[in-house]
C-alpha cells in the first residue's frame, strides 16, 4: 500500500511543481469552450442548447491531449523500467499515476466547467448536472485514454497517434456524458439510466484500462 | 557571470527599496481622494448605483491592455537591446496584468447581469478582453512551464511580441464577427456622454489603479531578482559539492 | 545463493545479438561483462533484470526469495538515470526507497555514502552528470537486493566517486551478494569474472 501511495504522492507532487502541467488541461479547456462562439457565432440561444456537447467536447479534447505525458517522461528518464522491476504489480503502478492524473488534470476541468457554462449561458441549475456528468466520466476517458498513451509510447510515437487511437475508444464515454446532462437540462430522457452507464464505464474502464496499459508496457519496452 | 549581471540588478535594488514606501504612500493617498469621489458621483438614472461598478472595471480594462504594453516594451528589451533587467519587468508585469484583465472580464459581467439578464454577451469588447485574458494565460504558462528562467523569457518575449502584433487583428475581427451576428440589445456602458462629475473620478481612480500597478510591478521585481539571486547560489553550492 | 544462464540468445529488432551464452555466478562474485559495441552488453543486463524477452535459453536464480520474481531481487543501474529535475535529491531517493520497500530511514545513510548529504535538499535539476549518477548509485545503497545489474556504472564519474562506488561493490560481494557489470574497462573489482561478448563459441563458465 505504501508503494501504491508513493508512487501517487510522486506524481502529484510532479504535476504541482513547476514544468508539470497540472493546470495546463483546464487551461486547455477553456480556450476550446471559448473557440467554439467564434466558430458558432454569439447568438445565445444556440449556445445554450448545445452548451453541454461544447463542454463534453472541450473535456474530452483536453483529457486527450493531457495524457500524452503520463508515460513519456517516465520512458524517457528510465523510470518505467525501474517501476517494473518492484514487487508492487505494474497494473497498480499504472492505476495510482491515472488517479494522480485524474486529481490534477480532469478534477480542474469539472472545477471551472460552471465558469464556462455562463459563458455558454446554459443555466445556472443545469450547470451543476453537466458538472456531475463531467465528474462521472472523465474518469472514463482517462482511464481508457491509458491504452493510448502506453501504446504510443511503446511504439515511440507522439500525441496525434494517441488521440486517433483513444477517440473511438471514447464515444460511449460521450455519448452517455452529453445524454445525460441533456436529460438533466431539457427533461425530455430521464437522467438515471444515461448517468448510471455513464458511471458503469468509468468503473469498467479503472479495471480494463490499467490491464491493458500495463500490457502495452510491457511488451513494448522490449 | 557574476559581477556584471550583479552590478545592475544591485542598483535597481536599492532604487526601488528607497522609492517603493513612497510609491505606496501615493498609492493610498490617491485611492482615498478617489474613493471619496466615487462616493460622491452621481447614479446613473436607469442603472442606479450599480454604474459605480464603471470605477473599477475601466481602469482594470485600462490596465490589462497597459499591461501587455508594457511587457512588449520589456520583449523588446529583452530580445533587441538585451537589457539585463528587461526580461524581470516583463515576467513582473505578466502575472499584474492577467489579474486586472480577468477583473475586468468578472466586474463587465456583474455589471451585465442587471443590464442585460444574463451574466455574459459574446459582444466584440467583452470578447476581444477574453481573448486578452487567454493570450495572458499562455504567456503565464510559458513561464510557468519552463524551469530555466533564461530560456523562459526569451519564450515568452517572443510570444508576447507575436501577441502584440495579433491583438489589433484579433480586435478588429472579432468586431467583424460580431456585425455578422446582429446582437439582441444595444449596449450602452456609462452612458452616451461622460459628465464631469462622473469623469473626473474616473480619472482619478485610474490613476491610483495605475500607480498600484507600478507599485505591485516594482515590487514583483525585486522579488523576481532575489528569486534568480538565490538560484544562482544554490547552483555554486552544487557546483562545489 | 546462484545465478544461471543457459543457451540464452537476444534478438532485438529483428536482428540476432548474440546466442548460446552461458554464464553462472555464485553469492559473493562478480562477473564483468565486456564486448565491442553493439555486442549486446545492454541487451543482456535488460535481459536479466526482465526488461527484454528471452528468445531462447534459461535464466535462473536458485537460493533467493523463491516468491519474488528475479527481477523484483535485482537494482538496475542503467544509462539513465530515472531523477525527476523537480524533486530534490532527498525526495528522488525517498521514493525510490519507498517504492521498492526499504525503510525510509535507509535515505540518509545512502546519501552519505554516496558523498551528496550536502545537497539533500537542492532541486535534481541543478545536478551535474557525475551528481545523478551518484544519485542512482546511492540508491542500490539505501535499498538491499541480492544482485547488481550495473551497465557502464563509473561513466560521469571522478575519481573519488569511482572510488566510492568500488567500496560499495565490495561491501555488496563481502554479504554475499552478486553483481555483474558491463563495462569497457575494469571498475574497481580486482576479483571479477569475465564474460567477453562478441566473440564466436561460448566463453568457460
Amino acid at each position: 500500500m505504501s508503494m501504491f501511495l508513493a508512487i501517487f504522492a510522486r506524481d502529484m507532487r510532479l504535476s504541482v511543481r513547476a514544468g508539470g502541467g497540472a493546470l495546463m488541461g483546464a487551461l486547455f479547456y477553456l480556450i476550446v469552450v471559448v473557440m467554439m462562439p467564434f466558430a458558432l457565432g454569439p447568438d445565445l440561444a444556440l449556445l445554450a442548447r448545445i452548451g453541454p456537447a461544447i463542454l463534453w467536447l472541450g473535456a474530452l479534447l483536453a483529457s486527450l491531449l493531457a495524457l500524452d505525458r503520463l508515460f513519456a517522461t517516465d520512458h524517457d528518464d528510465g523510470s518505467l523500467d525501474l517501476l517494473m522491476m518492484s514487487k508492487l504489480p505494474l497494473e497498480l503502478a499504472i492505476a495510482a499515476k491515472a488517479i494522480a492524473h485524474w486529481l490534477t488534470t480532469a478534477l480542474p476541468l469539472v472545477i471551472i466547467t460552471p465558469v464556462l457554462g455562463l459563458m455558454l449561458n446554459i443555466e445556472l441549475g443545469a450547470m451543476g448536472w453537466v458538472a456531475l456528468t463531467l465528474l462521472a466520466g472523465t474518469p472514463a476517458l482517462t482511464f481508457i485514454g491509458l491504452i493510448g498513451a502506453a501504446l504510443s509510447v511503446a511504439l515511440r510515437r507522439g500525441g496525434l497517434l494517441l488521440a486517433v487511437l483513444v477517440l473511438p475508444l471514447t464515444i460511449p464515454v460521450l455519448i452517455f456524458g452529453v445524454a445525460a446532462a441533456n436529460a438533466a437540462i431539457t427533461g425530455a430522457t430521464s437522467f438515471g439510466p444515461a448517468f448510471t452507464i455513464l458511471c458503469a464505464l468509468s468503473l469498467a474502464s479503472l479495471v480494463l484500462g490499467p490491464f491493458a496499459a500495463a500490457t502495452a508496457l510491457r511488451h513494448g519496452l522490449e | 557571470m557574476a559581477v556584471i549581471d550583479l552590478a545592475n540588478p544591485t542598483r535597481f535594488l536599492t532604487l526601488v527599496n528607497r522609492v517603493l514606501p513612497w510609491l505606496v504612500a501615493a498609492t493610498i493617498l490617491a485611492f482615498a481622494f478617489g474613493l471619496v469621489r466615487v462616493v460622491h458621483a452621481p447614479d446613473d438614472y436607469q442603472q442606479g448605483a450599480t454604474v459605480k461598478i464603471m470605477f473599477l472595471h475601466v481602469p482594470a480594462a485600462w490596465l490589462g491592455m497597459m499591461g501587455w504594453g508594457l511587457m512588449t516594451l520589456a520583449a523588446l528589451g529583452t530580445l533587441v537591446w538585451r537589457h539585463p533587467l528587461a526580461d524581470v519587468a516583463g515576467k513582473a508585469a505578466a502575472p499584474i496584468g492577467a489579474a486586472f484583465t480577468f477583473i475586468c472580464l468578472v466586474t463587465g459581467s456583474l455589471w451585465g447581469r442587471p443590464t442585460w439578464g444574463t451574466y455574459w454577451v459574446w459582444d466584440a469588447r467583452l470578447t476581444s478582453v477574453l481573448v486578452l485574458f487567454l493570450l495572458y494565460l499562455g504567456v503565464l504558462a510559458l513561464y510557468w512551464t519552463a524551469e530555466d528562467p533564461g530560456r523562459g523569457s526569451r519564450a515568452a518575449a517572443i510570444l508576447t511580441l507575436v501577441g502584440a502584433i495579433n491583438i489589433p487583428i484579433i480586435k478588429f475581427s472579432v468586431e467583424w464577427w460580431n456585425t455578422l451576428h446582429q446582437p439582441a440589445s444595444i449596449l450602452r456602458m456609462g452612458g452616451s456622454a461622460i459628465d464631469p462629475s462622473i469623469l473626473i473620478p474616473l480619472l482619478v481612480m485610474t490613476g491610483a489603479f495605475t500607480l498600484l500597478f507600478f507599485t505591485l510591478h516594482l515590487a514583483a521585481m525585486r522579488n523576481e531578482i532575489l528569486r534568480r539571486r538565490v538560484r544562482t547560489m544554490r547552483l555554486a553550492e552544487a557546483a562545489r559539492a | 545463493m546462484r545465478i544461471s544462464g543457459e543457451n540464452l540468445a537476444c534478438s532485438r529488432g529483428g536482428r540476432e545479438v548474440f546466442a548460446g551464452l552461458n554464464f553462472n555466478l555464485s553469492g559473493g562474485e562478480a562477473l564483468l561483462v565486456t564486448g565491442s559495441n553493439g555486442a549486446g552488453k545492454s541487451s543482456l543486463l535488460r535481459m536479466i533484470a526482465g526488461l527484454i524477452c528471452i528468445s531462447a535459453g534459461q535464466l535462473k536464480l536458485t537460493g533467493g526469495d523463491d516468491d519474488a520474481s528475479l527481477a523484483e531481487q535485482a537494482h538496475y543501474l542503467g544509462h539513465q538515470d530515472a531523477l525527476k529535475p523537480s524533486l530534490t535529491v532527498a525526495e528522488n531517493l525517498q521514493f525510490w526507497t519507498v517504492f521498492y520497500g526499504a525503510a525510509r530511514n535507509a535515505v540518509s545513510p545512502a546519501l552519505e555514502a554516496a558523498g551528496l548529504a550536502p545537497l539533500a535538499d537542492l532541486p535534481a535539476a541543478y545536478l551535474s552528470a557525475g551528481q545523478r549518477r551518484r544519485l542512482s548509485i546511492a540508491r542500490l545503497a539505501a535499498v538491499k537486493r541480492v544482485l547488481w545489474l550495473l551497465d557502464e556504472p563509473t561513466s560521469a564519474l571522478d575519481e573519488a566517486s569511482q572510488k566510492r562506488l568500488a567500496e560499495l561493490m565490495r561491501g555488496h560481494l563481502a554479504g554475499g551478494g552478486m553483481i555483474i557489470a558491463a563495462a569497457h574497462g575494469p571498475i574497481g573489482l580486482e576479483r571479477a569474472r569475465a564474460l567477453e561478448l562478441g566473440v564466436r563459441g561460448s566463453p568457460p563458465p
